[in-house]
């Protein structure tokens, strides 16, 4: 066992602990911060696998601003922040059995992929960063997906602009 | 993995953070006589030879103050806010190179703490966290001044991210790189880029100023209005660390800020002399900092309405355009003549001041409608 | 590369000591006189009125929505212009495709007055 062996077994007990609360903590600003903790968590998982790009902007979107926005959804919709109901509704052991037979369709895939310690270490010194550009762009590559991503975030921009501002109306009459 | 590496990356580390702490010391110091110069009074000038000593004065004053929690108030995350709040700020701090690589001891020793190859992204990604000490010590303080400023401190931020991660594209652009170390070693060929780029360099430093919180922007801390808003329940030591965090954000960003476009450790000599960097880079900082203390002197504060159409109707779409503007000059620059990058700041000036120009009428064609 | 985020760990690590030993000074060496009266929220010198915590506005989370949608835009821009020297023209344009698409939001949250505060 090497150093980012036990690096990368902290984190997971760590992104593992802080998602547990997440569901558990009966405080939703809790809630949130938990989460941050899971995400941050798999930032450190990127950076373990030499993603540098992905590591950073892991944090960027998902901490910096998906997370704010966690935040701000429960400041917005509840004056009190704790929850008083049950924690478990009816469907629970369905919920139960479902991510159980997840977990072991990836234990299962895991098993058979090739996957080793190889695959981080034969990335050192290349330069993922501007092949990352390069795809982006290259009409062989992701061109489509990219400009489709335009469309989404047009489409959520739209949404969020209509939705946010009919609210406001509804809450002045 | 041997042990002079691991002495370097502490030595490194604590070179970089008692540094940023004598430069809080410091700053405060810099800041209150500049002021009161600007101001025609003296400034601090009794705690030893012209208040030298008034910064340790403060700390010890505040070391022993009673340290306060709000009924209430949500004691882990209470204690927990100033500290999430600080530490980001001494790790933005962490790729800023201060000079050529050096030989000590027969290895070669970056001058940085640790030299990303996505070294700009990582500045904003940890520029991205810092938002969360000021919402959290908001909220914990069950106080309705520190929510409200919280709230008002992190949407602001949040907005002026925006025009500041597309002035960090403008040099990525210029450079090809979003190492900070290729970044600077571009300019030394082509020229600090505040030459190239002058409106992007101006959009980044008033998107900084916003980000920071300092004025005209200090919204955050409209003590007026919000009696110092998010962090109105904080006393002793924990007071100390926002303020410590305000004061070391300053610094870094005019770090990051002279790295990116005025040329870094760069100076006359710094190829011969590697150990003149630090001071050059050092003297860029304190330059920048005196034009954000000069700024606070002299405007007033902006409303809040207006400084968010600020952030999202002029800055943003000014920003997107610069973009495209440093693309295209550098394109005619490959394929027509290299001098045709000077294009560049033509085009770039044309459309600040014509985005200004327009927006200030559009905001201004509303504010009369509405009386 | 896995070194330069070790050392960013390291700077972590101390810094947050740094901080935590900061706190630490100021409860060992502040005086501990607490009463009912000091632990009241402040209020400008009022006794404090209903909770501390209340619903704010729908106004922030539209900015924070809006926020994450231009961030994920400039996340998009920036190993564009990393390579964008070799990409030439036709990264250009293809930015500009992608860029106007989104213009398209920007100009209509402007419109609608999701930009304006009241």
């Amino acid at each position: 066992m090497d150093a980012s062996q036990i690096i990368f077994g902290l984190t997971a007990l760590l992104i593992i602990f802080s998602a547990l609360r997440v569901v558990t903590t009966r405080n939703m600003v809790h809630a949130a911060l938990w989460l941050i903790v899971t995400l941050l968590g798999v930032t450190v998982l990127y950076a373990l696998l030499q993603a540098n790009f992905l590591a950073v902007v892991q944090v960027v979107v998902y901490v910096g601003a998906i997370a704010i926005l966690f935040i701000f959804a429960i400041m917005l919709t509840r004056r009190e922040m704790r929850d008083g109901g049950p924690q478990l509704n009816k469907g629970w052991p369905l919920a139960a059995l479902i991510s159980l037979a997840v977990f072991g369709g990836l234990l299962a895939l895991l098993y058979n992929a090739p996957v080793s310690e190889r695959l981080a270490a034969s990335l050192e010194g290349q330069d993922t960063l501007g092949a990352l550009g390069q795809a982006l762009v290259s009409p062989d590559a992701y061109v489509l997906p990219f400009e489709v991503a335009s469309v989404l975030l047009l489409a959520a921009l739209i949404g969020a602009v209509y939705v946010a501002l009919n609210k406001k109306q509804e809450s002045d009459k | 993995m041997d042990a002079a590496l691991i002495w370097e990356w502490v030595i490194k580390a604590l070179f970089l953070i008692f540094f940023l702490l004598g430069g809080f010391a410091y700053l405060t110091w810099y800041e209150r006589k500049a002021l009161a110069r600007i101001q025609v009074r003296y400034g601090p000038n009794r705690a030893g030879p012209y208040g030298l000593l008034q910064p340790i004065a403060d700390a010890v004053k505040l070391i022993f103050k009673e340290e306060l929690t709000p009924s209430m108030a949500d004691k882990v995350i209470f204690i927990l806010a100033p500290i999430v709040t600080v530490v980001p700020v001494m790790l933005m701090a962490a790729t800023v190179p201060w000079g050529p690589p050096i030989q000590l001891f027969g290895r070669t020793i970056n001058m940085s703490v640790a030299d990303l190859n996505v070294g700009v992204l990582y500045i904003t990604s940890i520029a991205s966290i810092a938002v969360y000490g000021i919402v959290l010590a908001g909220w914990s303080s069950n106080n309705k001044y520190a929510i409200l400023g919280g709230l008002r401190a992190s949407a602001q931020m949040v907005s002026y991210e925006l025009a500041l991660g597309l002035a960090f594209v403008l040099p990525i652009l210029l450079a090809g790189s979003m190492r900070l170390m290729d970044i600077v070693t571009k300019q030394a060929e082509m020229g600090w880029f505040v030459l190239i780029q002058p409106v992007g360099a101006l959009i980044f430093l008033i998107a900084t100023l916003a980000e920071i919180g300092r004025a005209p922007f200090d919204m955050p801390d409209a003590e007026q209005e919000l009696s110092s808003s998010y962090h109105s329940e904080y006393s002793g030591m924990k007071f100390a660390l926002f303020f410590m965090a305000e004061y070391e954000k300053m610094i870094v960003i005019c770090a990051i800020a002279a790295t990116l476009f005025f040329g870094g450790f760069l100076g006359p000599g710094v190829d011969k002399w590697p150990w003149l960097g630090p001071i050059y880079l050092l003297a860029k900082i304190i330059v920048l900092l005196f034009l954000m203390i000069w700024v606070r002197a002299t405007f007033p504060r902006i409303r809040y309405d207006r400084l968010m159409a600020l952030g999202w109707k002029v800055l943003l779409p000014t920003a997107l355009g610069l973009v495209f503007v440093t693309a295209l000059g550098i394109l005619l620059a490959e394929a027509v003549n290299p001098a045709m990058l000077w294009i560049i700041p033509l085009l770039s000036l044309v459309a600040g001041v014509l985005a200004v120009g327009v927006i200030e009428r559009a905001l201004r064609r509303k504010e009369y409608a509405r009386r | 590369m896995l070194l330069e985020y070790i050392a960013i760990g390291v700077l972590l690590f101390l810094a947050t000591a740094v901080a935590a030993i900061a706190i630490f000074l100021g409860e060992l060496f502040g005086p501990k006189r607490k009463s009912d009266k000091k632990a009241q929220p402040y209020e400008s010198g009022m006794l404090p009125i209903g909770p501390g915590t209340r619903r704010m506005p729908v106004r922030f989370y539209l900015i924070a929505v809006l926020f994450i949608l231009f961030d994920i835009e400039i996340v998009f821009f920036l190993p564009w212009a990393v390579v964008f020297r070799q990409l030439g023209l036709f990264g250009l344009i293809e930015m500009i495709i992608f860029i106007g698409i989104l213009l398209v939001g920007y100009i209509y949250a402007w419109k609608k007055g999701a930009l304006e505060w009241e």
